[in-house]
């Protein structure tokens, strides 16, 4: 598992991926944090990390699309299915590759508090729980992106695919509104990531939002697993 | 060390493999023979643990691939059709990966040294591998397959795309490595595999035709002992003469060659040879004998007859 984290990091940083991904986060990270936080005079980032979804949604499937898809065209599955690695080993290393990645993005947010603290004492607390809600919501995108890497050869299905979803579900919570039966209605705003980050933006760290989260990941885990034992039996 | 026991692999209606098994001794360099589309590359990937059987089982020095998948791909280098290279890794950072990868237990830096020079290719470890040639990508590949020196090598197809020169250098580190490992190495082309290989399994149709050593291949399966004599002289006399030696069962006249020189195919017993009697016959006889051969089927012919003849291919696989 660490020699794939490794490789996936290597590839990363060795082509523009990362740093386009960094130069995006990053760049919409300061705008929102200057419009909202610097221009208006408050410490309150919770607007900051709202905003940042559509950012995570956006950017995740640039992270994800080649993870499976392009191992898949160039026949280096070969490689790694035939080594003494188990399925779960490589899947974790892609998944935890991908996160590392995102955490480095997120470090933008550690400078942004003390940026804060030179104007109030920021509450670190609340900023830690924003911090790790982004994170989260990241790694579970980042399952789900995964997963759609892994369905395909090619990286711009994977991307396209996993930017249609991102957006369905950064829409989740609208559409719930629009269903006139009443539990399916609930059923929808339930699995919307929308409402569960929410908690989290504001500063509450929600065990329940957490568990939800995690659910995702290991489900979609899960399913990549899935897909590339299927291969073999077909 | 490597026992295939009746693996079938079904895509849909299609069997791709059918019912193959064979058994590769420890320190044995098989060559594994068969058309193109024969179900070589799909036996392989199942040897490997890549592809699973749709039924039949694989062992690898006494572990089963499906239920210790780790211990024996851990005994196992593959070179597929298609070597698995990362394209945006140099060589050394490719290699370390892949020591990485397959949990090497080896002093990294030494091993992965002495694996590159094996295959030469210390000279080029620091470029990007989607810079190097097709020859040298082809080493990299199986310099992976060499690491963490496993003690089963399979190699497929290792030589396709490479200049003669390539070819040649190839064959002999394959030969080479045959000494310390025990090597599957699959090919459709039969002089490569009668270079190489101690045994020959071919496969044709997802079933396999013949398993044999590679001397005894054409001697084996084409059961006769058929010269190939051209003679000065009376075409009478000579076939007569001819007909008169011990152990020769028919004379056959094949053509004329020129004005008084005959060809003629003759048929002897099982494991008889009649060289030097057909020589002092005819010296006898004054009638010099310009050319003799063994008219036994060349490998390519034997190759030809076994993947074309479908009848003989049933009879033997239902024999199987």
């Amino acid at each position: 598992m660490t020699a794939i984290i490794k490789r996936e990091l290597y590839s990363y940083f060795c082509s523009p991926v990362a740093y386009v991904v960094l130069a995006i986060f990053l760049f919409f990270s300061g705008l929102f944090f200057s419009i909202i936080c610097l221009s208006n005079d408050t410490s309150n980032l919770t607007y900051v990390f709202t905003n940042m979804f559509l950012v995570a949604v956006l950017l995740t499937p640039i992270m994800c699309m080649k993870l499976f898809s392009d191992e898949k065209r160039l026949r280096t599955d070969q490689a790694l299915l035939t080594s003494p690695t188990s399925i779960l080993g490589i899947v974790m290393g892609k998944f935890l590759s991908a996160c590392v990645l995102y955490l480095v993005c997120l470090a933008i947010y550690v400078i942004f508090g003390f940026v804060l603290s030179f104007f109030v004492d920021p509450n670190w607390p609340v900023i830690f729980c924003n911090f790790f809600g982004l994170f989260i919501l990241g790694a579970a995108l980042i399952s789900i992106d995964m997963f759609l890497s892994s369905l395909t050869e090619s990286q711009m299905i994977a991307a396209v695919t996993g930017f249609a979803v991102g957006l369905l579900i950064y829409l989740l919570d609208n559409v719930s509104s629009a269903i006139p039966i009443d539990f399916l209605a609930k059923a929808v705003k339930s699995i919307s990531f929308l409402s569960h980050y929410q908690n989290y933006t504001v500063g509450l760290f929600s065990i329940a939002d957490l568990i939800f989260f995690l659910s995702v990941i290991a489900l979609f885990v899960f399913l990549t697993i899935r897909v590339i034992e299927k291969k073999r039996w077909s | 060390m490597v026992e295939v026991s009746n693996i079938t692999k079904c895509y849909g209606d299609k069997k791709a493999v059918d019912n193959v098994s064979f058994t590769v001794n420890s320190g044995e360099i098989l060559g594994f023979l068969g058309p193109n589309g024969a179900g070589k590359s799909t036996t392989m990937n199942i040897i490997t643990g890549y592809l699973s059987s749709s039924s039949g089982t694989v062992t690898i020095d006494g572990c089963e691939i499906l239920d210790d998948p780790k211990g024996a791909k851990s005994k196992i280098g593959y070179l597929p059709e298609i070597p698995p290279l990362y394209m945006d890794m140099t060589v050394q950072k490719y290699l370390e990966f892949m020591y990485d990868l397959k949990k090497v237990k080896l002093d990294k830096e030494e091993h992965i040294e002495e694996v590159c020079r094996l295959v030469k290719i210390s000279s080029v470890s620091h470029r990007l591998i989607k810079n190097l040639s097709k020859g040298y990508k082809q080493r990299v590949g199986l310099a992976q397959a060499l690491l963490g020196n496993p003690p089963v090598l399979i190699l497929d197809e290792p030589t396709v795309g490479l200049d003669p020169k390539q070819i040649i250098e190839i064959r002999n580190l394959v030969k080479s490595l045959g000494k310390k490992h025990t090597v599957i190495l699959s090919s459709h082309i039969l002089s490569e595999v009668q270079a190489i290989c101690d045994r020959v399994v071919i496969i044709s149709n997802g079933r396999v035709v013949a398993d044999e050593l590679t001397e005894n291949l054409s001697k084996t399966l084409i059961k006769s002992n058929r010269l190939r004599v051209q003679v000065e002289g009376s075409k009478t006399k000579v076939i007569s003469k001819l007909e008169n030696i011990r152990d020769v069962k028919s004379v056959k006249t094949e053509r004329e060659i020129s004005t008084g020189i005959y060809e003629y195919i003759v048929d002897a017993q099982e494991n008889c040879d009649v060289r030097s009697k057909v020589f002092f016959a005819m010296a006898e006889e004054k009638t010099p004998i310009l050319l003799m051969q063994s008219a036994d089927l060349s490998l390519e012919e034997v190759f030809l007859k076994l993947t074309n003849d479908t009848n003989y291919s049933n009879q033997k696989g239902g024999n199987d």
